[in-house]
């Protein structure tokens, strides 16, 4: 293998490209990425770096360049998957015998809003940018969507002293994951900082004053005043530039069991990846640990030409929110019992074990750090 | 000098921190001792709750690994080094020499 080309220069890129020098590639690496930015670290974008409290420099994930060519501000285009070469936005064509796919995902848009000013997703730095210079003083938010994205938006806007409304189409914030009680604390955390928490109820439309965004409102009726909208309603992956590629999509990439697609020469890692688990499931995780794990993987199978690793995610997830750190481990979704085995919820200091069938399989922590470092490494792979 | 605690109090494998204005997290490495900066230098994690693998702390939050001889990360996403500090274990307590901070790699 002579050349690689890795399209997406986020942290699954870049840890890709990372893997690639550091597990013996010596040759070509060219890096295509969307954004003009070199790779930087997404978490803070919706906490420290939306609070003000984090520079942009800081948010840098690596001074080091892997002797890679990083082109940036460039879209890949399209993809001849067989000869992998991909077609890029300057009209030039890379040719690789190697191809990474770390495109990631686009945050889904609340429908009708794509004309109003005020309406906001977050998912880049310009996003962030955009998002925050809109905080002002006396700004109402509303936010859509209680998973993590939103929390920590509502969070950090209720640390900048605005008035913060989370709606919320399921009953019970974070249900799915986290099981109805642990789900319910997290309505409390909200509840506990002074945000305006619907449950239950869906967006029905918005008011505008013909370029901006006035209001919210809910198919209850209700009507909310809101001058910033944040949709935090989930990501589609990102694969319209692989349409027609020979690549089999389907919600994301499909892969093999160790990211490695229907091509060996070419692999998916992070939010993009749709990859087989052991049982015979596709899964697609939109994690930032799970694009940096994968990539240790799929490289070493793209450098192998065949798959020889099998990827085992750790499933480790954290979250900072209204001052306290949730971290999870594992599989919680599906678990058939959930026990606190250390502190308390109400105290906000707790470990719970999430188990099928007797067995642990995931972990949740609040303030809990230590323990659950300890734990997570007890756990054994669903 | 600041006191760290009794070495009873520290066995191998274990951490403490010492809070002050900049705190302070101490290890037991298989028998000895170091201290380093708590605050991981990626973002705001306590090392001191780190996971300890012989002389590398991982930290608790993203799984940056610091040698705990140097300080230095050994992976993604930490690049800067954290402050190292000199141990004196004497009459059974440990202290830590915060009056000269090792220069940072």
């Amino acid at each position: 293998m002579k050349t690689v080309a890795v399209v997406g220069a986020s942290l699954a890129g870049l840890r890709s490209v990372e893997e690639l020098r550091r597990q013996g590639f010596d040759g070509r690496i060219v890096v295509i990425g969307e954004e003009p930015h070199a790779p930087y670290d997404r978490p803070p974008l919706s906490k420290a770096f939306l609070a003000g409290t984090l520079p942009a420099a800081d948010l840098t994930l690596s001074d080091d360049d892997f002797d890679a060519e990083w082109r940036l501000g460039i879209r890949a285009d399209r993809v001849d998957a067989e000869t992998a070469s991909v077609h890029l936005s300057t009209g030039e064509t890379v040719r690789a015998d190697g191809l990474v796919i770390a495109t990631g995902g686009r945050p889904r848009t609340l429908p009708g809003t794509s004309n109003l000013a005020g309406v906001h997703t977050l998912r880049t730095l310009d996003d962030a940018v955009a998002l925050r210079a809109d905080l002002r003083p006396g700004a109402r938010i509303v936010v859509v969507g209680a998973g993590w994205i939103g929390a920590e938006v509502a969070s950090t806007c209720r640390s900048l002293g605005l008035e913060v409304t989370v709606v919320e189409a399921a009953p019970i914030p974070m249900e799915r994951a986290l099981g109805p009680t642990l789900g319910s604390l997290c309505a409390d955390l909200h509840a506990d900082h002074g945000v305006d928490l619907r449950l239950g109820v869906g967006v029905a439309s918005f008011v505008d004053n013909g370029t901006r965004v006035t209001g919210v409102v809910l198919h209850d009726g209700t009507h909310l005043p809101a001058d910033v909208v944040v949709a935090g309603i989930g990501v589609e992956p990102e694969t319209g530039w692989l349409h027609g590629s020979g690549l089999a999509l389907d919600n994301g990439v499909l892969c093999d069991t160790g990211c490695v697609t229907s091509i060996p020469s070419v692999v998916a890692v992070g939010d993009v990846a749709r990859y087989r688990t052991p049982s015979g499931r596709h899964v697609r995780h939109e994690h930032w640990t799970n694009a940096s794990e994968q990539a240790t993987v799929a490289v070493r199978n793209l450098l192998a030409g065949t798959t020889i690793e099998t990827y085992r995610p750790s499933g480790y997830v954290w979250s900072d929110q209204y001052g306290v750190r949730l971290q999870l481990a594992g599989e919680t979704t599906g678990a058939d019992e959930v026990a606190v085995i250390d502190g308390s919820p109400d105290d906000r200091r707790f470990v719970a074990e999430f188990r099928r069938a007797g067995r642990p399989v995931g972990l949740l922590a609040m303030n809990n750090a230590k323990l659950f470092g300890r734990m997570r490494r007890q756990l054994t792979p669903a | 000098m600041i006191t760290a605690c009794a070495v009873d109090d520290l066995p191998i494998g274990e951490s403490t921190r010492i809070s002050g204005e900049v705190a302070i997290a101490v290890f037991n490495a298989d028998g000895e001792f170091y201290a380093i900066d708590d605050t991981c230098s990626h973002q705001d994690a306590s090392l001191s709750e780190g996971w300890l693998e012989g002389c590398l702390v991982e930290c608790p939050l993203h799984a940056a690994s610091f040698d705990l001889r140097t300080g230095v990360p050994t992976c993604l996403p930490a690049k800067k080094a954290v402050r190292t500090y000199p141990v004196v274990v004497r009459d059974g307590v440990i202290y830590v020499d915060t009056g000269s901070r090792e220069a940072v790699a």
